[in-house]
């Protein structure tokens, strides 16, 4: 990887705390995100998966400061972020912006859109006050919205263009950064894919990164240049798309893959299905966090914590956490459950 | 107001109206729907007009005594007759109509902004910020309000502002809940994380994304409470702790006719109509508005 590291970040880790008892004292801490490392390369489409619960919102959230981390660094363009204080964390705003989940809530409904876009540039002073409506109208036109529509309030536009109005406001500022928080979940599929191509066209057009937070793997497919695997406020594994799709790696990347439905019905695909559920975040499984389910535990994945490692048979940049990659690929280890569910 | 430049650089022939005049019509539609709401801001508008315009209008002094026409009954000269000092009891209404809801409508308006305020930073910032402030609150709400007026009250002495300083004081901790929970319920809104990213100030997110949003509410507890205020102001009277005589207000009034109860009963018997009819207005407009502002009530 020749290219420039615009975001990296290092052993970040978010516990929020839990109080209990007459005097609200902290009794223990939902370990959200636990040790997470990686990096962002400039231009980029860097894609977070993972069940509810793994921390990947967490994760965005906490780029963003808007939880503060208990611990870790974030270096943006070479700058710690958590190391700056209130003041200066709100000119480097500027650079990191946010595409919300849900467009109903993301935008204040008693403001017009013109009002909402020339607030975000009024607060980065980003454009000076006489050409802010006129730049409001023309980032209208880039996200594929109608400059008559300027003084409209959120409540009278659909679900996708709410979404565009969102992608509009943060692009306002001219970010390097735009994190994608479920961008895309929450509109139905044609929507979904018409958004997921504007997002395309803006990247190129304003050379953006992205880290785009989702669940479901068909957008990441679509969008991603590289893929992260998040499990109980770990990663599991790392590789590019073609890679991680292809050949991946980690137990529990294999089952997350296996669930993408397929449109053949002729085809029937392998069904990895794991027995349990997810661990509660407050008291982690130790070692690998995946052995509670994953059917090549051994004792070792109990207590020892695997590291991201890339083997020889693995591409350049794909690394995944589990201590058996060799064995489970050469078939020495068989699954110790039968977890081929009979569809 | 917003709406005008909507429909200047809208060419479509549609209108554009802005959430505000949208819901100002959908509730008063929905408050029309109400008579009994209706009626009650309706009387609240004339008792308005009367507490205004009325004092020029009377032809009688209401603090200047007349003891040629002592306790006399109601008459085509004295409407509601007059007192012990032969003083016009449908003058002194008049004026004292315009003394109690003074009381009523500043005390709220002084203990509505200190509540909301206290409540929206209690609400936003939460911690230990909030704790402080709402265990403060929940002391001052162990107190009954009249009892709680009354003690400010003699410790600041009898007079028409102490009495709005009292009354207000004792408004602060129902705004501060009410509007520390609808601002629980917004903060955690995504448009406020994402002003937040876009590095909006405190201020800025408090008062122009999270007030405009929490203020239906606030609304219909100040209407509410300028009855219950009204009702604390001519109690206060009553007693000898507000206005004093021979300032004609309300409370006032009905303590001077508490000793002629038996001979010249009308002394007591207007103004105390008087008060129950405001009292009665704001209560009515009040469950009104909240009824017409509740989202499930929509159908």
């Amino acid at each position: 990887m020749s290219q420039k590291e615009l975001l990296k970040i290092n052993n970040l880790k978010q516990y929020f705390p839990i109080k209990g008892g007459f005097l609200g004292r902290t009794v223990d801490h939902v370990k959200a995100v636990d040790d997470v490392s990686f990096e962002i390369y400039e231009g980029e489409t860097l894609s977070l998966v993972g069940e509810s619960g793994c921390g990947k919102s967490t994760t965005g959230r906490a780029i963003l400061r808007l939880d503060d981390p208990t611990d870790g660094t974030i270096e943006f363009d070479g700058e710690d972020l958590l190391s700056l204080n209130k003041s200066q964390m709100r000119k480097r705003r500027k650079d990191l912006q946010v595409i919300f989940q849900d467009p109903y809530a993301s935008l204040n409904p008693r403001q017009t859109v013109g009002k909402i876009l020339t607030e975000a540039m009024e607060i980065q002073k980003a454009v000076p006050k006489d050409k802010q409506r006129e730049r409001a109208i023309e980032l209208l036109e880039t996200v594929g919205l109608n400059a008559e529509q300027i003084d409209r309030y959120p409540h009278e536009f659909s679900g996708g263009q709410r979404q565009r109005i969102g992608i509009a406001r943060a692009l306002a500022v001219n970010p390097k950064l735009i994190i994608c928080d479920e961008a895309v979940s929450a509109l139905d599929v044609s929507v979904q894919a018409q958004v997921l191509n504007l997002l395309k066209k803006l990247q190129k057009q304003f050379n953006l990164t992205f880290l785009f937070i989702a669940h479901d793997l068909g957008v990441v497919r679509h969008i991603s240049d590289r893929i992260i695997v998040m499990y109980l406020g770990n990663v599991v594994e790392v590789a590019d798309k073609k890679t991680l799709f292809e050949n991946p790696q980690h137990p529990y990347t294999k089952s997350l893959l296996s669930a993408i439905p397929t449109p053949d019905p002729e085809n029937k695909k392998e069904r990895i299905v794991l027995q349990g559920d997810v661990p509660s975040p407050i008291s982690p499984p130790s070692g690998c966090r995946f052995h509670t389910r994953c059917p090549f535990a051994t004792e070792v994945c109990k207590t020892k914590v695997p590291e991201l490692r890339n083997l020889d048979h693995m591409n350049e940049g794909h690394r995944a956490a589990c201590h058996h990659i060799e064995k489970i690929k050469s078939g020495e280890m068989q699954p110790s459950y039968d977890q081929h569910a009979k569809v | 107001m917003s709406a005008e430049p909507a429909r200047e650089s809208n060419n479509k022939p549609e209108k554009v109206d802005s959430p505000m005049k949208r819901s100002m019509k959908e509730f008063y539609y929905k408050l029309s729907k109400n008579k009994s709401a209706l009626v009650g801001g309706y009387l609240i508008i004339i008792l308005i007009i009367i507490a205004i315009v009325g004092p020029f209008l009377t032809t009688f002094d209401p603090v200047e005594p007349d003891y040629g026409a002592k306790l006399e009954g109601p008459s085509a000269e004295h409407w509601f007759g007059t007192d012990n000092h032969g003083r016009d009891i449908f003058t002194r209404i008049i004026h004292g109509l315009s003394i109690t809801m003074t009381i009523g409508f500043f005390s709220t308006l002084l203990g509505g902004v200190t509540g909301v305020l206290v409540g929206i930073v209690s609400g936003y910032y939460g911690g230990k910020v909030d704790a402080v402030i709402m265990r403060l609150m929940d002391i001052l709400l162990a107190f009954p309000g009249i009892l709680l007026a009354l003690a400010l009250v003699s410790i600041l002495g009898a007079n028409t502002q102490n009495v709005i300083l009292a009354v207000a004081i004792s408004a602060i901790p129902t705004f501060a809940r009410i509007v520390r929970g609808s601002t629980l319920a917004t903060k955690n809104l995504e448009y406020i994380d994402a002003m937040k990213a876009l590095g909006a100030s405190d201020a800025r997110i408090i008062f122009k994304h999270i007030l405009p949003n929490i203020s239906s509410p606030i609304i219909v507890q100040a209407s509410l409470y300028i009855a219950t205020a009204v009702l604390s102001a001519s109690g206060l009277s009553f007693l000898g702790m507000g206005a004093q005589p021979p300032s004609p207000e309300l409370g006032a009034i009905l303590s001077d006719g508490r000793d002629y109860m038996w001979d010249a009963g009308h002394i007591a018997l207007f103004p105390g109509l008087v008060i129950m009819l405001i009292v009665l207005a704001f209560n009515v407009l009040g469950d009104g508005m909240r009824d017409a502002l509740d989202p499930k009530m929509n159908k």
